[in-house]
């Protein structure tokens, strides 16, 4: 039992990590909260399910394309929503992102109806496997495997790439990153590259897990990728990636144990308290004023 | 070799620079000092492109870098070694040396020029893996002036080097500096330490709120009965 709800919070915790990863990146660069990386996220289901269902492509296909469009898409909103803001006050970008967060999911509304869609069926086999006690699906396998993958993907590229290190760089001093002779603006759109592709595939995975896409689904699970990545310490990358887990399991946990309609409120009552003990998250720095 | 030509730079309502003009010659060492807030790292920071001009112009080797962003005035070839020294923190030495190199994609040349930065500052090769901000003032001061030396500038701005250092490691890093003009790097250096800043420089700007308020050779400067007086501590 105690097993089989592992498993449950670990896949579910992994897709938190890899939207809550998106948030971490583009604040730590930038100090910004996307507040349209949920939107991100169920574009990226959007795409999937459109490839898997009318392109007929397989799953790994249907992510790749996913996260390509969503690559774009995010390249795009950092241009034309962000960058303009740049050097004015922070809470104009924050309400741009907010002003793109209503629009995509509007859009989305429009274009796809309010019912939420299902993934065609047998797109990915689904089976059981039984260790011990616990049934363990494929799909569990499927998101934990992909998961690990482009996490491990993104620490290779973070910390041995040279593109990778200019990221990190940017993000510990803007300005002096620039008087390295990096392209700061090109540093951030490849931030918001690497954290809108990870959402992608967040929103294919829990797409398939849940079975079910709508245009909404980038709110609730925005939010709680956002607590994921404060929870971890906001700009902490393997912060984002342990606050995500920790809020899967924790979520699991709490139904297991009869807590179900809470469900949703249990992600946010971890946050208030971590916040209370450690205002800086749990793997996050101490907060130095950028100037 | 750098000229600057009535530039003005403000921040919201404040005039930080009226109508600066000064140039640096091929191989000199030339020097900005005055009081805090006259400007100084506000000259260096208008020429690197950090802080936009309002008028004026910036040229290098004859051209026009007035509104060319920060990374291409890099590959142009001028370089700063920033106020505070401003190591990346989290990344480790060499790290930081690989960033100064950023613009470059020679890979075994970048690495011989690691090893010289070694030769010149040996401290740095004996903590190569250490994380910057484990460092101390002076060995991030070190760090700072490798880093920026990794781009192979033609001319090197350096902002406050001896802030915060012993005695001892000012004589020191200002040996340094000599050492890296000697081998063919133009530096200008902004200091709020006059003296030493005087005793290496070739010629010497006086800024005051944001004004040249004198200019002339360092020796001459030094001997001035003005300058001694509210400069030199006399």
């Amino acid at each position: 039992m105690f097993f089989q709800q592992l498993i449950n919070g670990i896949a579910l915790g992994s897709t938190y990590a890899l939207i809550a990863l998106g948030y971490t990146m583009v604040y730590g660069i930038i100090t910004l909260i996307n507040f349209a990386h949920g939107e991100i996220y169920m574009v990226g289901a959007f795409v999937g399910l459109f490839a898997t269902a009318v392109l007929k492509v397989n799953v790994f296909v249907a992510m790749l394309i996913s996260m390509t469009v969503c690559i774009v898409l995010g390249v795009l909103i950092e241009r034309i929503a962000y960058r303009p803001l740049r050097k004015s006050s922070r809470l104009s970008a924050l309400i741009s992102a907010i002003g793109v967060s209503i629009f995509l999911s509007t859009l989305a509304q429009m274009l796809f109806g309010a019912n939420a869609k299902g993934y065609p069926e047998g797109v990915f086999p689904v089976k059981q496997i039984t260790i011990g006690s616990a049934e363990i699906s494929t799909l569990q396998l499927l998101i934990i495997a992909v998961s690990a993958a482009l996490m491990i993907a993104l620490e290779f590229i973070v910390h041995k790439t040279k593109i990778g290190k200019a990221m990190r760089a940017t993000s510990e001093d803007y300005n002096t990153a620039a008087l390295m002779g990096i392209n700061v603006n090109m540093v951030i759109s490849f931030t918001f590259a690497l954290g809108s592709a990870l959402a992608a595939a967040g929103g294919v995975l829990v797409g398939l897990l849940f079975n079910a896409v709508s245009f909404n689904m980038g709110l609730m699970a925005g939010l709680k990728a956002f607590a994921a990545a404060v929870l971890g310490g906001i700009g902490s990358i393997p912060g984002a990636m342990l606050g995500g887990l920790l809020l899967g399991v924790t979520e699991v946990a709490g139904v297991a144990i009869g807590f179900s309609s809470y469900r949703d409120a249990i992600a946010f009552a971890i946050l208030v308290l971590v916040l209370l003990v450690k205002p800086t998250g749990l793997l996050g720095r101490k907060i130095q004023k950028k100037v | 070799m750098l000229t600057l030509d009535k530039l003005y730079v403000n921040y919201g309502a404040i005039k930080a620079l009226k109508s600066i003009s000064c140039h640096v010659e091929e191989g000199e060492i030339v020097a900005l000092i005055g009081a805090n807030g006259a400007g100084k790292t506000t000259i260096l920071n208008a020429i690197s492109g950090i802080v936009p001009t309002l008028s004026g112009t910036v040229t290098f080797l004859g051209e026009n870098i007035t509104a060319i962003p920060p990374h291409e005035i890099v590959k142009r070839g001028i370089s700063q070694v920033p106020e505070g020294r401003r190591v990346f923190a989290n990344m480790s030495v060499l790290e930081n040396l690989e960033m100064g190199a950023y613009i470059r994609n020679d890979k075994d040349a970048i690495l011989e020029d690691i090893e010289k930065v070694f030769v010149r500052f040996p401290r740095l090769l004996e903590r190569k893996k250490q994380l910057a901000k484990t460092l101390s003032g002076g060995e991030q001061q070190m760090l700072a002036m490798g880093r920026a030396l990794m781009s192979r500038p033609k001319l090197l701005l350096l902002d406050e080097p001896s802030m915060g250092l012993a005695p001892m490691l000012v004589a020191q890093i200002f040996a340094i500096i000599q050492e890296i003009n000697a081998s063919g790097t133009t530096i200008m250096l902004v200091e709020q330490n006059a003296n030493m800043a005087l005793s290496i420089a070739n010629r010497a700007y006086v800024l005051e709120t944001g004004e040249v308020v004198l200019q002339g050779p360092a020796a001459e400067l030094a001997a001035n009965p003005d300058v001694r007086k509210a400069y030199l501590g006399e």
